[in-house]
């Protein structure tokens, strides 16, 4: 868990951040969402000391990150950035192991979680081990600076504007990329990002930054239905806000008894996903399967035209 | 490339033969002499004359080396940025103010030899490879520097690890740049007593003999296009390794 605690940062008389509380919860993707300027890297980098709080204090799991010296802190969380950050001189392999080097990890134990990581990203480690950064792609690239930020297991992960360098597609990919490997690692994600549509897709909960404080802190849900001031409203989007809220609930959420024709649509599918579905093929409602494939039940126009109401 | 590498070998085969034995040249030097001069520098050994050069130059250089790198690395960092301008300024003047002024005025204070050329060329020698070192350490990449302070490299380990072998190319060249410089002004020591090539040089100028003046001239220019290929050459191959190094 992180907790920020009346964080302030001044540069000069302009307060960047300005007095900002926030908590994320333990295993959680918390999304800070903005424009630029609005003080969200700032914020984000005073979580690992990279810039010093002016006011308040940071806690994570309870401790004051003031305590630690600044490069013992950092090497306990993860960090990624836009643009990756790679060492040009150092191998894939050697990248990824930079942290668990430092923390004078066995050799054979930096091995053996290079491979691990490079095969949970869907890089085969044989062919991409001793690869230089300039000979992979900008997605290939990207995917070994998330996972060099995971090699030493952090329990807190920090990325600014991860995948903002990368093409829609992989973009995409990158994204269901990360929501599977923090599902599966339980890792506590802070991520900064101005995509309104990715703090939406990403976010457990998502703060909404501007001019150095958080004018609005919930879930995508929340910040669509209930939006805090006419500045989150703009920022969330007005004229497709049904759909934008359809795609943040599952069809699980909405599952119904019932028979229904046609291909089953998976339960994590977003409200989104099935109205499009039931729009292309014309059917009043479709089966929903579990991950397994075992029927759940249907999922109805009705119910899908329900759920993009207010209230 | 071919080419190019034959036509090395058999300059270094040439300059070898030459400074092993010069009186076999003589005839190729003999039209220069009037009134039945010499035609070839004996009063002392031209390999001598050019092992202490190269002695010369090589002190000179490995501690202008040692001291600009090191006053680069310094004023890079945030506690000795404030000293960019008056390093800088130093540097410059050592680069602007003559050697053969720097000699004259060594003299009185160190005596004549070795030892004022070698502040001259040091000097003289700061200031390619200091430029080059702050050159090489600004173009490492914002995000590389940024990421490697947020994985929780120390500074000595950003420096080490991170940002001196991402400036090496740059420092190397200007390393390489100020040594083939070093080599040609290292002659104007011969002026003070330093041994060198320029011995032969002069000779040639007081005693209105060309052909030991072209011969001096040769071999320092000959020594200096090859020591530039030989340390360019180095730096390629220290590149490649690193490049290919699994």
């Amino acid at each position: 868990m992180i907790e920020l605690d009346h964080v302030t940062k001044r540069y000069g008389d302009a307060a960047v951040v300005d007095d900002v509380s926030l908590t994320v919860e333990r295993g959680t993707i918390m999304v800070i969402v903005g424009t630029s300027g609005s003080g969200k890297s700032t914020l984000l980098r005073m979580i690992n000391r990279l810039v010093a709080p002016t006011k308040g204090r940071i806690l994570i799991d309870g401790r004051d990150t003031a305590g630690l010296p600044e490069h013992d802190l950092r090497r306990g969380i993860g960090y990624a950035i836009q643009g990756h950050g790679l060492f040009p001189h150092r191998t894939v392999a050697e990248n990824i192991a930079t942290v668990p080097r430092l923390l004078k990890w066995e050799k054979d134990r930096v091995d053996e979680r290079i491979d691990a990581l490079l095969a949970a990203f869907a890089l085969e480690p044989g062919l991409f081990r001793d690869k230089y950064p300039h000979q992979l792609s900008g997605g290939e690239q990207q995917r070994v600076g998330v996972a060099r930020a995971l090699a030493a297991d952090p329990a807190v992960l920090l990325m600014d504007e991860p995948f903002g360098a990368l093409d829609p597609i992989i973009r995409d990919k990158a994204q269901e990329d990360l929501l599977a490997v923090q599902r599966r690692l339980g890792t506590t994600v802070v991520l900064v990002t101005h995509d309104m549509d990715e703090a939406f897709r990403l976010g457990h909960r998502v703060a909404v930054m501007a001019d150095g404080r958080v004018r609005q802190v919930g879930t995508p849900a929340d910040l669509l239905t209930r939006p805090a001031d006419a500045f989150v409203s703009r920022l969330t989007g007005t004229n497709d806000r049904a759909l934008k809220l359809l795609s943040v609930r599952p069809v699980g959420s909405v599952v119904s008894p019932g028979p229904a024709d046609g291909p089953p649509l998976p339960e994590t599918a977003s409200l989104r996903d099935a109205l499009s579905a039931l729009l292309w093929s014309g059917a009043r409602a479709l089966p929903v399967a579990d991950a397994s494939g075992r029927p759940l039940g249907r999922v109805t126009l009705d119910a899908v035209l329900a759920s993009g109401r207010v209230g | 490339m071919r080419v190019a590498t034959a036509l090395r070998l058999a300059l270094v085969a040439l300059l070898a033969a030459f400074l092993a034995a010069p009186d076999w040249f003589e005839p190729v030097f003999a039209p220069l002499t009037e009134n039945g001069a010499p035609a070839i520098y004996r009063q002392a050994s031209l390999l001598q004359l050019t092992i202490a050069h190269l002695g010369t130059v090589a002190v000179a250089s490995l501690a202008a080396t040692v001291v600009a790198v090191g006053l680069g690395i310094f004023v890079s960092r945030p506690a000795g940025a404030d000293f960019l301008p008056l390093s800088r300024a130093i540097v410059n003047v050592g680069q602007t103010f003559p050697p053969v002024a720097v000699l004259a005025l060594a003299v009185p204070a160190v005596g004549f030899g070795t030892a004022p050329t070698l502040i001259a060329l040091f000097l003289y020698g700061l200031l390619p490879i200091f430029e080059n070192t702050l050159a090489g350490l600004r173009q490492v990449p914002a995000a590389v520097l940024d990421s490697a302070r947020g994985m929780g490299l120390t500074g000595r380990q950003r420096l080490v690890e991170v940002e001196l072998p991402l400036a090496l190319p740059v420092i190397l060249a200007g390393v390489r740049y100020s040594v083939v410089v070093s080599i040609g002004t290292a002659t104007i020591g011969s002026t003070v007593a330093a041994r060198g090539l320029g011995e032969v040089i002069i000779a040639g100028l007081t005693s209105g003999n060309t052909a030991f003046v072209l011969q001096g001239g040769l071999v320092v220019g000959v020594t200096a296009v090859l020591i530039h290929d030989g340390l360019l050459a180095a730096e390629r191959r220290a590149m490649a390794a690193r490049a290919s190094k699994a």
